[in-house]
């Protein structure tokens, strides 16, 4: 790609935002609403933070200490659904509203009313799905997973939840639509598919995820709810229906979710790294064919969720297999992050640092998750702290540390202002031993035995326990700095150049720091 | 797409129908959710959810018709809209994929295993050893008062002559639409809705048969995956129904030129999108 194509953005043609709240409610601007998906990730980001913090805090010792067991489990369901639908994903469509736009010399997202719908539904979802909280009989407790039949023992509470998964459902739908109809439709001419950004390519794909897979979400939640209220039979045996059919049904959206909460962070990482290495992305296309290939294998492997569930033999084989397959194309994608650093002439700002870090700490992830892999010694690992150790590392110091850096790196870009290096860097290694300290000693507890969604443990855990809640408070309270920092920015600063990292590469870089209200709305031509 | 630069992307100013459409999906959810809880406020809620949603929803589409009419859109825009349309039918195809998952689920593995097939067979003899339906089937509890089985004769085969002649006429409107023969888009289009509200119509009629022979959605599997996809489809069919509702009103005030009545091939796309899983419906729920 040619990045440093015509600077074509004008600034006659364009109106300024409309002052006042409104602004923010009625807007169908990229910028504005990348925005507030951001800050609406930021803040809930604390809310699921602070549930992990309560779960910790019990955990810290043995026996029951500040919550009932029954709450206890409301936290961890909440805090799960909050991080997945409330943090993770809301900020990957922020940056891809901010970004995808600027990135592909389009004048906005191709349907910018939806956007701001998009957006506007998911305040909405999370005011209903925390109301809970406060319900008779409490908010859902059966994880977020909301196996049959626990699930159905919910009290007021089931309604609201299954409702407040559709308008998130909803919310996502829309946005994946539009990030498609922008990918496709608004690309400045002569930016081919194999010239696109690997952020823009990773979106795309897992746009494709989300259309595919949240429906049957939806589907899976309508049935909890028919059977509850509705008298069918779809998980009760009693009328030929199937409790694992739940979980079949469950995963089969599960299992692409858990790859639409990190590919958006490949892509991250595939454009950071490059620009602090000064050199091209090593095997661009072979990132492109990778990012396709896990997320067709994610279609096929569900059911290594529920080895232990009693599934045919075929079954338990078929998955297995599938499942280590997918180390493949993630592995071509590592070799392709460290190739790419290979005899580059690196630094290492924050944002390169929170890259470094996801590299490493995902890949550690990844491991354990081809251990998961195999049937036989997942019958000993199912539901314990091994499993939580896995997951939080891909999608704490992976997917998230991904979206950190991702801001860092486009902040400057954003606001204008250089944010203050020395904290940033403050943030990175706070952040990283105290993750580790956190999930490192997981594994050990889980390979020991101790189960996963319990208030209550047997002494000999106690040790783990109490490294990784100080490891918890330590991550918890670091991401205040980062607050800190981010507040400080967008307030002033040094000033950034347009370009801001020498490295960089891209059409977003050739526009002013910060960018005007309106970009492209003359599309650059791509060489 | 285009390898040479192209005009001005049309980007609307503030919107104020989605936050609209979020309070009254809120209000519709909420209110429901608290009505199956046993609220009497919850059915109220909501109503108004619902009388706001419509009101959303004409606000809505009536901006963008008004813009489409007055020339607003160019094929850039267009395009977007065919893509927007194009894959929220997909997310559509894979909310209906479940159901038949389900169905499938059921009928290959669920029901088989209670009967004792695979490794089932101490399931079978300890739990169930008196059960032994196959399909149709509301389970070993026998849950609900009735197996019966909805053939596919007459009502469910007259109704895939209706949905499949209901293709062929919103077809007819389409080839109108693109000579410009007025009389013939409107003629099309109105056979083409009264078609489909036949079809629901007589939808309607073999419910009530099934309740009079007491089976509900609580008659077991059976029950549940029969109810669930044909009521589903129905919604769909009423839903498809309306929109070319809409587009017979636009075509009677004379919308829609041989170029540009994309507002119409969406609603067809969607019509035809009921049609299929219609075929789906009957192949897998009544004729095996």
């Amino acid at each position: 790609m040619n990045a440093y194509a015509t600077h074509a953005d004008d600034h006659h043609d364009h109106h300024g935002p409309a002052p006042g709240l409104m602004r923010w409610v009625t807007t169908t601007n990229h910028k504005d609403i990348g925005t507030l998906y951001l800050w609406f990730a930021f803040i809930m980001f604390f809310i699921g933070g602070f549930m992990a913090l309560i779960i910790r805090t019990e955990l810290f010792q043995p026996g029951l200490q500040i919550v009932d067991p029954h709450f206890f489990n409301q936290m961890t369901t909440l805090h799960a659904l909050v991080m997945i639908f409330g943090v993770i994903m809301p900020a990957f469509v922020g940056l891809a509203n901010w970004m995808l736009p600027m990135m592909v010399g389009a004048p906005d997202m191709a349907l910018p009313r939806m956007n701001n719908w998009s957006f506007w539904i998911l305040p909405f979802g999370f005011a209903m799905m925390l109301s809970t909280l406060f319900m008779e009989g409490g908010a859902p407790a059966a994880g977020w997973t909301l196996y049959p039949p626990l699930s159905l023992q919910t009290g007021d509470a089931l309604p609201f939840i299954i409702f407040s998964i559709h308008l998130l459902g909803i919310s996502s739908i829309m946005g994946a639509i539009n990030i498609i109809a922008t990918i496709m439709n608004l690309r400045a001419p002569g930016m081919t598919f194999m010239k696109m950004p690997l952020f823009v390519w990773t979106w795309f794909i897992t746009a494709y995820l989300l259309i595919a897979v949240m429906p049957v979400l939806a589907g899976a939640v309508t049935m909890l709810l028919t059977d509850k209220f509705f008298g069918t039979s779809f998980f009760d045996a009693a009328g030929g229906g199937d409790p694992v059919m739940f979980q079949h049904i469950f995963w089969f959206f599960g299992h692409p979710e858990v790859y639409i909460l990190i590919l958006p962070s490949f892509g991250l990482v595939s454009e950071i790294i490059p620009t602090f290495s000064r050199k091209r992305l090593f095997g661009y296309s072979s990132m492109v064919y990778a990012t396709a290939s896990i997320a067709f294998l994610s279609f096929i492997v569900w059911a290594h969720h529920m080895f232990t569930v009693g599934m045919p033999l075929i079954g338990e084989l078929f998955f297995m297999f599938s499942t280590m397959l997918i180390a493949v194309p993630t592995g071509v994608k590592v070799f392709n992050w460290v190739s790419t650093m290979w005899r580059g002439s690196l630094t290492f700002e924050t944002p390169m640092l929170f890259a470094l870090g996801f590299v490493v700490m995902f890949t550690i992830g990844g491991f354990s998750g081809l251990m998961l892999a195999m049937t036989p010694i997942d019958f000993q690992y199912h539901d314990t702290y091994f499993v939580v150790a896995h997951f939080h590392y891909v999608l704490v110091p992976g997917a998230v540390f991904g979206i950190i850096g991702g801001v860092y790196y486009w902040l400057p870009k954003w606001t204008g202002n250089r944010y203050n290096e020395g904290l940033g860097k403050w943030h990175f290694w706070l952040s990283t031993i105290f993750v580790n300290i956190l999930f490192f000693p997981m594994h050990f507890l889980g390979l020991a035995g101790m189960p996963r969604r319990i208030p209550d443990y047997a002494v000999q855990f106690t040790d783990f326990n109490q490294i990784a809640t100080i490891g918890a408070f330590g991550f918890g309270f670091s991401q205040i700095l980062f607050l800190i920092l981010v507040v400080k920015c967008i307030r002033g600063g040094e000033k950034a150049t347009d370009r801001v990292w020498e490295g960089a590469r891209g059409l977003e870089w050739t526009l002013s720091s910060p960018p005007p209200y309106h970009t492209f709305s003359v599309q650059p031509v791509i060489k | 797409m285009a390898e040479v630069a192209r005009g001005h992307y049309f980007v609307p100013e503030a919107a104020k129908w989605p936050i609209v459409g979020s309070i009254a999906l809120t209000l519709i959810m909420g209110g429901f959710a608290a009505y199956l809880n046993g609220s009497a406020l919850g059915s109220k809620f909501s109503i108004v959810g619902f009388i706001l949603l419509v009101v959303m929803l004409f606000g809505w589409f009536g901006t963008v018709i008004r813009e489409s009419e007055s020339g607003t859109y160019q094929p850039w825009e267009d395009m977007s809209f065919r893509l927007g349309m194009s894959w929220f039918i997909f997310s559509e195809v894979m909310f209906f994929a479940v159901f038949f998952g389900a169905l499938y689920y059921a009928r290959v593995l669920s029901v088989p295993w209670l009967l004792g097939e695979g490794t089932g067979i101490e399931t079978h003899l300890q739990l169930w050893n008196t059960y032994s339906e196959i399909w149709p089937t509301n389970g070993p509890g026998d849950l609900g008062e009735s197996d019966f089985h909805m053939g596919w004769w007459p009502l469910p085969f007259l109704n895939t002559i209706i949905l499949l002649s209901s293709g062929v006429t919103v077809t007819w409107a389409h080839h109108a639409i693109k000579v410009n023969h007025r009389a013939q888009i409107i003629i099309g289009l109105f056979l083409t809705v009264a078609l489909g509200f036949l079809f629901v119509y007589l939808q309607g009629v073999e419910y009530i048969e099934a309740f009079h022979a007491g089976m509900t959605l609580s008659s077991g599997i059976y029950g549940s995956t029969f109810f669930m996809l044909t009521g589903f489809h129905g919604m769909h069919v009423t839903l498809g129904a309306i929109m070319l509702t809409v587009m017979l009103f636009r075509a009677i005030r004379g919308h829609f030129t041989p170029e540009r009545h994309f507002a119409f091939e969406a609603a067809a796309w969607y019509w035809h999108f009921v049609d299929v899983v219609w075929l789906g419906l009957f192949i897998f729920v009544y004729i095996l």
